[in-house]
């Protein structure tokens, strides 16, 4: 928690809404601390700080209390387009609109968002892009992690003026939960999944009652109008943590898709398998793209049960075989073929990492892998030498 | 004339109502209209010749969804549809004017021309619709291949024709010209022209003060339109509208202006426009005619979705029955309805949920700028908050309510169907008469009348009409030969009736019939019993369906089980379709890929099984193997590879060759894994020696081997007992007559068993035992009390000769049976060859080496009978 007590000054109003009104005086920027031109990377609100203003000045739309846009305003921010002045506003997320406009008017009807999918589907991305747009901030963030306690959902207590001069507002740390309820702003939990459960239910209050009590001191801070809460999870994840059906009732889900070509895909798995081998240097590979593209293909066909031509339905394994772990398969197909091959990534080289990746569960999984190279793999022209290091490894 | 009668006055002459067909909000509109104007007569765009049957709409036996099907009267496979909806404007006008007592006429063009035009175009497209020309000139009973074809393609016309006012609806050669509905839309903003139509018009509350204030402004921008674009590319439009105008003039003649006309928004203006009888009558001269008939048949949401096509704006049936029907908050109530689904699903749903879904319908309306959530909106409402993000719910959601599972009915005062008259025609043709006495008929299907009565009594099986019973024949086996029990019922003729739906002559019918059935069909097998059966109905086109939902379901399916149940079936049908001269490849390749799977899945199944689990596993895999060797023989697998058909050839695993020969190994490979896998049932393992050493890949040194090793002492004795029931069970006693080597092993082992056990193992082996033949029995009798001592001698003999064997095969004496045995199998020379080259492995080892057993068998069946 790098949020230092003076900074934010939050009032606890005791039973009155109205007290906190004030707060959203309070200078963000400063807070957060992250206008800094050397930041690797900037948040959102700030790196597309000019888009918004071009908005804002163009909004003449109705706009939900303490919005910063209209939600037509905001999906236009997600999904890009043109304004009647002419400035242009790039696309944050690409993708079907569907889902930008159902998640936009989940917010404005005061229901918490649910943004679900595996990994790399621009889950965060599109959660820090919609609390810029709604809130103007998106920091007020909670990292989810097997480990994250109560108090970084509730508050914390800053133990050395507990101790000096007792409970006390001033002896509060709030959390960014608490702090987007005072001040009607949008905050955000990553990772909800990975939440241990009982930390998650403290959520469960928040969202229903929209309250947050405080029994140490015998208060309580109650949200104000414009308050709400994005949480990511992620799909694969929900035996990690599964929601309570309470908690899950009280949020509108939207499953983010996966890269819908296997074109699209292909691409992210060479820029991020590029990016990656730079920062290991590994020697580039000259005929990797052939490899890529082949496992690319192994995992969308298992993903989705169904060949690439359509014609073959297939079982699908219990693994997630998300993108990421087809980038991690290459890139350390990469490392085996630069220190043990001839540099030149082959068939060899990622058959073991996609059996592995493939095959979570012994005995159910092995029937799908081997039905797939059976079935589709073996008949598959130019797939040969695929085949038989596959059937190796496998044996 | 009459315009004092009602405050909200329509212009003067006749009350023209434009609609779009299938559009709730129109149908409303119209009875609203219908109901301030009381017009003396409706007239309903549709084939005039219809109007004998009108009538029965106000009858209780005519519910909708049903068609007008009209049909031409020498060619049913040449047919049109005009499906009518509940929520449908022309039945709502219909329905008005009987309960009121006015007159209702179709006023469209006649069908006796619309389905003139239909072959005329058939003839002229040539590739067009699937239409063969043959068949259009007058072909035989088989020449309707695709009539089922032609009847989707006739009802799509129709749909744009007789039904479609907006131009494009569903017929996409027709689309690529000018679309009324798109350039309204494109002129208030919308990309959707479907959109735009339902937020104008069909989502207007029944709140509206002037109900005819829709469609006089609705007329304004048809008329805008048409002077622009004239008939839009539609030539044969303006035909029709001069029919409809000469039907409104004879009408006006009766009733005054009395009159109200239902028909598509697009044609308002031009039944407004003023022209002369004459020119009129000029347009109609001359058009083709057929002789046509016309009846009702019972119609489903399904196809109403099908058959309307993606653009006539009934993809949504449900929906738009919903929106009909419910009388305020469409909304709340529709997903207070998906909610209830759910929960009968076993999903948790609760109030609470209903209401935020509602809350986010709405809001996502407002923010996608439309008066009323739509079917979209809802379903993302549906998808957020209803159904966790996930699709699945969705679809339920969408194939029970969206398009929902209505069934029209018709009354029997409807016409025949034409699917009646085919079938009395095919009837005739080949001379098979209905009669109520049972007759027993046999069929050779070498002859083509007979293979023609086969075909037909099996597609009427598909389509539930059991005239036909097949029985298993009397002395012949051979699969040339059918027998049939005939026998007429008068309930039949009401299931012909209703199999009207599927189609329109008796092949159509059945191919939609059996199509329908693989997408609906629960179990692998029933879909594998579906393809034999389309096989005999010789009905190939829908075989690419049934496959594909057959592959579909293999490849899904974990239960190894099924797919071992469903192998043989296939196989048997691969056999069928090879008498009977089909083309089978896509057959064999499904069959090749079950096989496949089977492989993989087997040994993983067979492992940590009960007793009747692992019986139930022996019956599947002596199926898998009777079938495999069928399916390696089947010339139709060759599709992929060359591999070697030898029988000889076994034990290389994986030679990369995918062939037939290639499958038998990988067959034989897993049934190596089996015999040798401790984990996997006695009965199995027994069972899997067996069929190895049946078929000659397992030496009988090795089947020795390993029976002494699962009768070990070691072994629990239920479980040797269980393997001997495998090895020896199910009849197949001679072996042991035959090995004395094998049956010493069994009656060490028996000997062996402790008291205690021996009780436990008596049922099985008394099972296994009493399923022989008496003198088999006997035999092993004699065999055992003649005593342990040559048996021990000969178990203490070298490896090469077997118990009561010489050393050396005596082959002159096994010899002089093979030209008899040559001519017996029919084998040629060279395969003699080969096998002298393997003595110790192929068949040639039993043909050497068991001369002798041959006359004991002789002497042996003298003994025992």
């Amino acid at each position: 928690m790098s949020v230092s007590v003076e900074a934010t000054s939050v009032e606890v109003a005791s039973g009155e809404a109205s007290g906190s009104e004030g707060t959203a005086s309070v200078d963000k920027a400063t807070a957060s601390g992250s206008r800094d031109p050397q930041a690797l990377r900037p948040h959102a609100e700030h790196a597309f700080a000019a888009e918004l203003a071009a908005l804002a000045r163009q909004d003449d739309r109705p706009r939900p209390a303490r919005w910063k846009l209209s939600p037509w305003a905001v999906a236009t921010y997600l999904l890009g387009g043109t304004l009647p002045d002419g400035t242009a506003i790039t696309p944050k997320y690409v993708g079907p609109r569907r889902i930008v406009e159902v998640a936009v008017t989940t917010l404005a009807t005061d229901r918490a968002l649910l943004l679900l999918g595996v990994p790399g589907t621009a889950k965060t991305w599109v959660s820090e892009h919609l609390a810029a747009a709604v809130s103007g901030d998106s920091t007020l963030l909670v990292q989810g992690t097997a480990g994250t306690p109560e108090e970084a959902i509730r508050y914390g207590w800053n133990y050395a003026r507990l101790l000096a001069h007792g409970p006390s507002r001033d002896a509060l740390v709030p959390s960014p939960v608490m702090r987007a309820m005072a001040e009607g702003m949008t905050a955000r939990v990553e990772e909800l999944t990975r939440i241990p459960a009982d930390v998650q239910d403290t959520l469960i209050t928040i969202l229903s009652e929209k309250t947050l009590p405080v029994p140490e001191l015998g208060e309580e801070v109650q949200a104000v109008r414009g308050f709400n809460l994005i949480a990511t999870a992620n799909d694969r994840d929900r035996g990690v943590n599964d929601l309570s059906s309470a908690l899950r009732r009280r949020f509108n889900t939207v499953v983010l898709p996966l890269p819908e070509s296997a074109e699209a895909e292909v691409d992210i798995v060479t820029r991020r398998v590029g990016q990656i081998g730079r920062s290991l240097d590994l020697p580039a590979a000259p005929d990797g793209i052939e490899e890529i593209r082949r496992v690319v293909t192994v995992f969308r066909e298992l993903r989705d049960g169904v060949s690439a031509d359509g014609r073959t339905k297939l079982k699908s394994p219990s693994g997630t075989l998300s993108t990421a772990e087809a980038i991690s398969v290459v890139t350390s197909g990469l490392a085996l073929s630069a220190h043990f091959g001839d540099g030149v990534l082959r068939p060899g080289d990622v058959a073991a990492g996609i059996l592995g990746a493939v095959v979570r569960d012994p005995a159910a999984d092995r029937v799908v892998w081997q039905e797939y190279l059976e079935t589709v793999v073996r008949e598959r022209e130019g797939w040969t030498d695929f085949y038989r290091a596959c059937r190796e490894v496998s044996a | 004339m009459n315009d004092t009668r009602r405050p909200g006055a329509h212009d003067p002459g006749p009350l023209l109502l434009g609609v779009r067909h299938h559009g709730p909000g129109s149908a409303r509109a119209v009875r609203a209209a219908l109901a301030a104007a009381r017009p003396r007569v409706v007239l309903v765009e549709g084939p005039p010749e219809a109007d004998a049957l009108i009538p029965l709409v106000a009858g209780p036996g005519l519910r909708p969804p049903v068609a007008l099907l009209a049909h031409a009267v020498d060619e049913p496979g040449r047919s049109a549809f005009w499906p009518f909806a509940e929520f449908s404007p022309e039945w709502v006008a219909i329905r008005w004017a009987l309960e009121q007592g006015a007159a209702a006429r179709f006023i469209d063009l006649p069908a006796t021309h619309t389905l003139a035009w239909q072959g005329r175009d058939a003839s002229a497209d040539g590739t067009g619709e699937g239409e063969d020309p043959a068949e259009a000139g007058g072909g035989e009973s088989t020449g309707a291949a695709d009539s089922e074809e032609n009847a989707g393609a006739a009802g799509d016309r129709s749909d744009s024709q007789g039904v479609g006012d907006a131009p494009g609806a569903g017929d996409p050669a027709r689309r690529v010209r000018v679309d009324p509905l798109a350039v309204l839309a494109g002129a208030a903003g919308y990309d959707d022209p479907e959109r735009w139509w339902e937020d104008v018009v069909e989502h207007r509350g029944p709140g509206g003060r002037d109900p005819f204030a829709p469609f006089a402004a609705l007329e304004d921008a048809m008329g805008a339109l048409r002077e622009r674009y004239g008939a839009g590319g539609h030539a044969r439009d303006l035909v029709r509208e001069a029919h409809m105008r000469l039907r409104l003039r004879a009408a006006r003649k009766e009733f005054g202006d009395d009159v109200a006309v239902v028909c598509g928004a697009w044609h308002v203006p031009a039944l407004r426009a003023k022209t002369t009888v004459a020119a009129d009558r000029a347009l109609l001269k001359g058009l083709p005619k057929v002789r046509t008939d016309l009846t009702w048949v019972p119609w489903t949401h399904r196809r109403l979705a099908r058959a309307g096509g993606y653009g006539a704006g009934i993809d949504a049936p449900g929906w738009y029955g919903h929106l009909f029907h419910a009388p305020d908050r469409p909304v709340e109530r529709w997903l207070t309805k998906v909610a209830r689904l759910l929960r009968e699903e076993d999903r948790i749903v609760s109030s609470a949920h209903v209401i935020e879904a509602v809350r986010l319908a709405e809001t996502l309306a407002a923010l996608r700028g439309r008066p009323l959530p739509g079917l979209s909106e809802t379903t993302d409402a549906v998808r957020a908050v209803l159904g966790d993000g996930s699709e699945v719910p969705l679809a339920l959601v969408h194939d029970r309510l969206v398009v929902g599972d209505a069934l029209g009915e018709v009354p029997e005062a409807a016409p025949a169907v034409p699917l009646q008259r085919d079938l009395a025609r095919q009837q005739r043709s080949l001379r098979l008469k209905p009669e109520a006495l049972e007759r027993e008929s046999e069929l050779d299907l070498r002859g083509e009348t007979d293979a023609a009565r086969s075909r037909l009594l099996h597609r009427l099986r598909l389509l539930g009409v059991g005239w036909g019973e097949p029985v298993r024949s009397r002395g012949s086996t051979g699969t040339f030969r059918e027998t049939w029990r005939l026998r007429w019922e008068p309930e039949l003729s009401v299931r012909v009736a209703e199999a009207g739906v599927w189609g329109t002559t008796v092949q159509g019918a059945a191919r939609a019939r059996a199509e329908a059935d693989a997408e609906a069909a629960r179990g692998l097998a029933e879909v594998t019993a579906l393809a034999e059966q389309c096989l005999l109905a010789g009905l190939p086109e829908a075989l690419p369906v049934v496959m594909r939902v057959l592959a579909d379901r293999a490849a899904l399916d974990t239960d190894v089980g099924r797919l071992a149940e469903a192998l043989p079936a296939l196989v048997r049908s691969l056999r069928y379709g090879d008498v009977r001269g089909t083309d089978t490849g896509a057959l064999a390749g499904v069959a090749a890929g079950l096989a496949e799977r089977i492989f993989v899945g087997l040994p993983p199944a067979c492992a940590a099984l009960d007793t009747d689990a692992a019986e139930e596993m022996r019956g599947h895999v002596d199926a898998v193997h009777a079938a495999v060797g069928l399916l390696a023989e089947t010339p139709a697998a060759r599709s992929t590879g060359t591999g070697s058909t030898g029988a000889g050839s076994g034990g290389a695993e994986d030679g990369g060759g995918a062939g037939p020969g290639g499958l038998r190994d990988r067959w034989r490979a897993v049934l190596r894994a089996l015999a040798l896998r401790d984990t996997v049932a006695g009965v199995l393992r027994g069972r899997a020696v067996r069929l190895l050493l049946d078929d000659g890949v397992l030496g009988p040194e090795e089947a020795a081997r390993l029976m002494g090793f699962a009768l070990s002492p070691g072994t629990p004795p239920a479980d040797a007992a269980a393997w001997i029931e495998g090895f020896v069970g199910g009849g197949g006693g001679l072996l042991l007559v035959y090995d004395e080597r094998l049956l010493g092993l069994v009656d060490g082992w028996l000997a062996g068993v402790p008291a205690g056990a021996f009780t436990d193992v008596l049922p099985l082996l008394r099972r296994t035992f009493a399923a022989y033949e008496p003198g088999v029995r006997r035999t092993l009798g004699e065999l055992l009390r003649r005593g342990p001592s040559e048996r021990t001698t000969g178990r203490a003999a070298g490896p090469g000769t077997a118990p009561g064997f010489a050393p050396e095969p005596d082959t002159e004496r096994a010899d002089a049976v093979l030209p008899v045995l040559r001519l017996l199998l029919g084998l040629e020379e060279d395969q003699d060859e080969e096998q002298d080259e393997d003595p110790g492995q192929g068949p040639g080892r039993d043909l050497q080496g068991r001369p002798r057993t041959k006359t004991d068998d002789n002497s042996l069946a003298g003994v025992g009978t």
